[in-house]
């Protein structure tokens, strides 16, 4: 599903991405460990193609195509997707509208889809005015439901949430990389993952989202450069005993 | 390359007074339709439906007017002021003629405007459509009009101003004279539809006394020559509430000078001012100005433009306090379009352009209080429309 290759990124002139590789395959969803300034935020808006993240070096391929020079928006309708850490406040837009633009014409239910989020009420308000940090969340899972993309990119989806909503975003994000467990079906479960399962690159500080997701695996991003890739429960116990000098070591 | 100041260079020699005489039509179904859709686009319906009255100007002509409310007048002004001799008390009474030329102009030589009225008490909240359209080249209109909310009523009015497709040169000269009795509320929108060298000059004062609350929504999208124009509003009362939204939106070649002043004369007396602003090639400058003169008042002006591709943008808030006791702001924004709004919209799939065409409806798109529900969807239409011809 996603391949990254040999990236180097650079950032207002200054290298931030020395050498990343990573590969995820469709259905899995990995988890992206680091400590702050290692560069896993500049990974994803890289990945998703913004401005001022400049590529000098390496490759980033999607679906099979080479999508490292590609427009935003080709990469968000060839199936990328990104829930926003601070998104900008879109005056005058309201949040139904920018629904409806996720949804490409695609026929969506605003109302149904905002309800299980607890977000009806915010249909009507401006994007993101004065949102507060939960707010924001919902409002950013909400929009990528709409979008369906097939690879996920999500920005420390927990931060600045409390217990009781935390609960709510984890089955969100499970719905939304088709591996909720309250999906009605007759299909073996083998066959559900197989046709629903989304692709997904998660950031997170803190590892709290691993109670409410499945991970396949883990990597570890330090100084620029991708250390370690295994078992995503296992690098966190390692990053909880020892930190991430300790955590790092083994492929110095 | 974009000048500031352009509102000398009208020269009224080059206009002509006089126009000829337009029929009466008594049903504006039988209106040619190319005018119709004139009007239509400056929300004035030749059907009339959801309309409490009309008046439509067609150069120095009436050519049609009518009331279908009760306790709403709504006629030419010369047949008003036959018919109630005290109008004269109300003339020229906030506006001098000795302003400038334009206020000359229109005391020497008024062709008509309206009266529209309503009478203490009712409620009307279907708005009286008023139209004022120039049909000869090179014409240029003067009207007169009068408005008066007797105490306690409701009244709101929709005033568009057109030009036939095919004229080229033009001015107005509109003289308007309100006044919001105790109590009383005036919902006024304006709506200009001007053609490219047409030149506008609204010279516009309202009083309003204790309780009353004027809404004022001005609304400019499409193309103008220059227009100029810093209508004033006087809260005489406790408690009188004004509030002033305009959309401005100025093309290539089109000149706006457009601000409103807001003098806080009494106590609890409150005024908002919100202008967006986009500019296109054009120039625009949008003023505000509050004054407030006794204590326990308080006023807000928000004055926001954007700049696309080019263009000139000159934001002038003021603020005037007489005593301490006044709370007043404003907040004032020149500038383009956030990169980071464009590609967080381009991460949801849209392209640049529609990503950007989005973002300024948003920016146009404020809440105006007033408006119809057709209104607000021609609104809409017009501003997408804007957004073609500018991206």
């Amino acid at each position: 599903m996603l391949l990254i290759e040999e990236l180097a990124v650079e950032v207002g002139g200054k290298p931030i991405l020395k050498n990343v590789n990573m590969e995820i395959p469709k259905g899995e969803t990995h988890i992206l460990f680091g400590p702050n300034g290692s560069g896993k935020t500049s990974l994803l808006m890289t990945i998703m193609g913004f401005g001022g993240y400049v590529v000098t070096r390496g490759r980033i391929v999607f679906k099979g195509e080479d999508i490292t020079r590609m427009p935003i928006y080709e990469r968000a309708r060839l199936g990328v997707g990104i829930s926003f850490q601070r998104p900008p406040t879109i005056n005058g837009l309201k949040t139904r509208s920018i629904v409806e633009i996720c949804a490409r014409g695609r026929e969506i239910d605003v109302e149904k889809l905002s309800e299980k989020l607890n977000f009806k009420n915010f249909l009507d308000r401006d994007v993101n005015h004065n949102f507060s940090g939960g707010e924001i969340k919902r409002s950013e899972l909400l929009q990528l439901m709409a979008q369906q993309p097939d690879l996920v990119l999500l920005d420390e989806p927990e931060s600045g949430v409390d217990l009781e909503s935390i609960v709510l975003l984890g089955e969100t994000i499970n719905t939304l990389l088709g591996r909720g467990l309250s999906q009605p079906t007759v299909l073996p479960h083998k066959d559900v993952i197989a046709s629903r399962a989304k692709s997904a690159l998660v950031i997170t500080h803190t590892g709290h989202i691993l109670d409410y997701i499945t991970a396949d695996k883990g990597h570890v991003l330090y100084n620029g450069r991708v250390r370690c890739s295994r078992n995503a429960r296992e690098i966190l116990k390692w990053i909880r005993e020892y930190g991430y000098e300790e955590c790092v070591k083994c492929t110095i | 390359m974009h000048d500031i100041d352009r509102t000398k260079d009208v020269n009224l020699e080059n206009y002509q007074t006089d126009a000829e005489n337009h029929q009466y039509v008594e049903e504006l179904t039988t209106i040619d339709e190319t005018d119709a859709r004139q009007f239509l686009d400056v929300g004035v319906d030749t059907r009339k439906s959801g309309r409490s009255g009309t008046f439509i100007q067609m150069d120095k002509s009436v050519i049609h007017c009518q009331s279908c409310a009760e306790g709403v007048e709504v006629m030419g002004i010369s047949q008003a002021r036959e018919k109630y001799e005290w109008l004269s008390d109300y003339m020229w009474k906030s506006v001098s003629p000795e302003v400038d030329k334009f206020t000359t102009l229109a005391a020497r030589s008024a062709h008509e405007g309206y009266f529209i009225r309503s009478r203490a008490g009712v409620v009307v909240e279907a708005p009286v459509q008023a139209c004022l359209y120039i049909a000869k080249e090179g014409f240029a209109q003067s009207v007169h009009n009068i408005v008066i909310a007797e105490p306690g009523s409701t009244l709101h009015i929709i005033t568009g101003c057109a030009t036939s497709p095919h004229l080229v040169s033009g001015l107005h000269v509109g003289i308007s004279e309100f006044y919001v009795q105790k109590g009383a509320k005036l919902i006024f929108t304006m709506i200009h539809d001007w053609g490219e060298k047409v030149n506008v000059r609204p010279r516009t004062v309202t009083h309003v006394e204790e309780g009353g609350v004027i809404i004022s929504n001005y609304i400019s999208l499409g193309p103008v020559g220059s227009l100029q124009m810093y209508p004033t509003t006087y809260l005489d009362g406790r408690g009188a509430v004004a509030r002033y939204n305009s959309v401005l939106v100025a093309g290539k070649g089109a000149h706006l000078d457009v601000g409103s002043r807001v003098v806080l004369n009494a106590p609890e007396t409150r005024a908002e001012i919100i202008s967006r602003s986009v500019t296109s090639g054009g120039t625009i400058i949008a003023r505000g100005d509050l004054v407030g003169k006794v204590a326990g008042i308080k006023a807000h002006l928000e004055c926001k433009g954007l700049i696309l591709n080019d263009g000139l943008m000159k934001a002038v808030p003021e603020l005037e306090g007489h005593v301490p006791d006044v709370e007043m702001s404003h907040e004032a924004a020149v500038g383009r379009i956030n990169r980071d709004e464009i590609e967080y919209l381009m991460a949801r799939g849209l392209d640049e352009e529609s990503a950007v065409s989005t973002i300024v409806r948003g920016f146009l798109n404020v809440d105006i209080e007033g408006l119809p529900a057709n209104l607000r969807e021609k609104l809409d239409q017009a501003i997408l429309k804007t957004q073609e011809s500018i991206v």
